[in-house]
């Protein structure tokens, strides 16, 4: 069994920085839907890292996307090169698969980047200014909507680069055997 | 003297949600530019094997941060009418959701 480099970095950029994105999105919308509380001194350090290892994986999932999986995705296939090393290439080649490039990707690549942006401001205002998060039933709803948005985001960029990566894998680069003998 | 019993002030909150806003809006906009001119996409082609998708989220992040920034300053320590900002954020962040969706840049470049 075994997984080649371009796959493992892909994994990583979906299923683990995507993925843990996704589920953190989730837990920050049980935290938005509760109940104000009296202003505590300081949040809770749980929080704090909660939604420090929100942002950051949110922040980790588009940059590896944009600056290292798309690159392989749309680089241009020299003549006569085999097209499943060049997903672009591949999905346009045919007219029944373009479009999960022409609308899939599009979409995916810029909708993906509004989740982290959302995420901070939202990250930011419940850190450092719960007092008005309490305080201000507007704030609250307000701060919600925004991270229902990026949830929105995410789960549209993660669910359109799980498809398309079904269609057309991203692979190539050196393979690394992870369990049972090359036969 | 400052009331004690005063809500606290919403202009940092409400500059960083106005600003959110206006990044995702920023967004939605390059992505439909760089879509429709050539010459937009080559402006923003920041990172070749990246293409113009670079100079788009770029350019869109620097101006979320500036605005965030500004507006920052600007709303330091006050009290601002939070519904009307609200109500502005939600609507840009409409827009940059919409304006990402390809259906809705090709009909606004007429394709």
């Amino acid at each position: 069994m075994e997984v080649d480099f371009r796959e493992l970095v892909t994994i990583f950029h979906g299923m683990l920085f995507g993925g843990f994105f996704l589920m953190a999105l989730s837990g920050a919308l049980v935290l938005l839907l509760e109940r104000p509380r009296p202003v505590p001194e300081k949040v809770p350090i749980w929080q704090a890292l909660f939604l420090g290892k929100l942002v950051a994986l949110g922040w980790l999932a588009v940059l590896s996307g944009a600056y290292i999986v798309y690159p392989w995705y749309r680089a241009v296939a020299p003549p006569g090169a085999d097209l499943a090393l060049y997903g672009k290439q591949l999905l346009v080649a045919h007219g029944n698969t373009a479009g999960w490039h022409t609308l899939g990707m599009e979409w995916k690549e810029h909708v993906a980047w509004i989740a982290p942006m959302a995420a901070t401001m939202v990250a930011w205002v419940m850190l450092r200014h719960r007092a008005v998060w309490n305080a201000q039933r507007e704030v609250r709803v307000t701060v919600l909507g925004f991270a229902g948005a990026a949830l929105l985001a995410a789960a549209i960029a993660g669910g359109w680069g799980a498809m398309i990566d079904k269609k057309a894998p991203v692979q190539g680069g050196p393979s690394y055997r992870l369990m049972g003998d090359a036969k | 003297m400052t009331d004690p019993l005063a809500p606290p002030a919403n202009g940092p909150v409400a500059a960083a949600v106005l600003s959110c806003g206006i990044g995702c809006f920023l967004l939605g906009v390059l992505d439909v530019a760089a879509d429709g001119s050539k010459a937009v996409a080559g402006a923003l082609n920041f990172y070749k094997p990246t293409g113009p998708l670079s100079g788009v989220t770029t350019v869109a992040l620097v101006g979320w941060v500036i605005c965030w920034a500004l507006l920052g300053l600007s709303w330091k320590n006050q009290a601002v009418s939070f519904k009307k900002v609200a109500a502005a954020s939600f609507f840009l962040l409409a827009l940059g959701l919409l304006l990402t969706f390809p259906p809705v840049g090709d009909l606004l470049l007429g394709r």
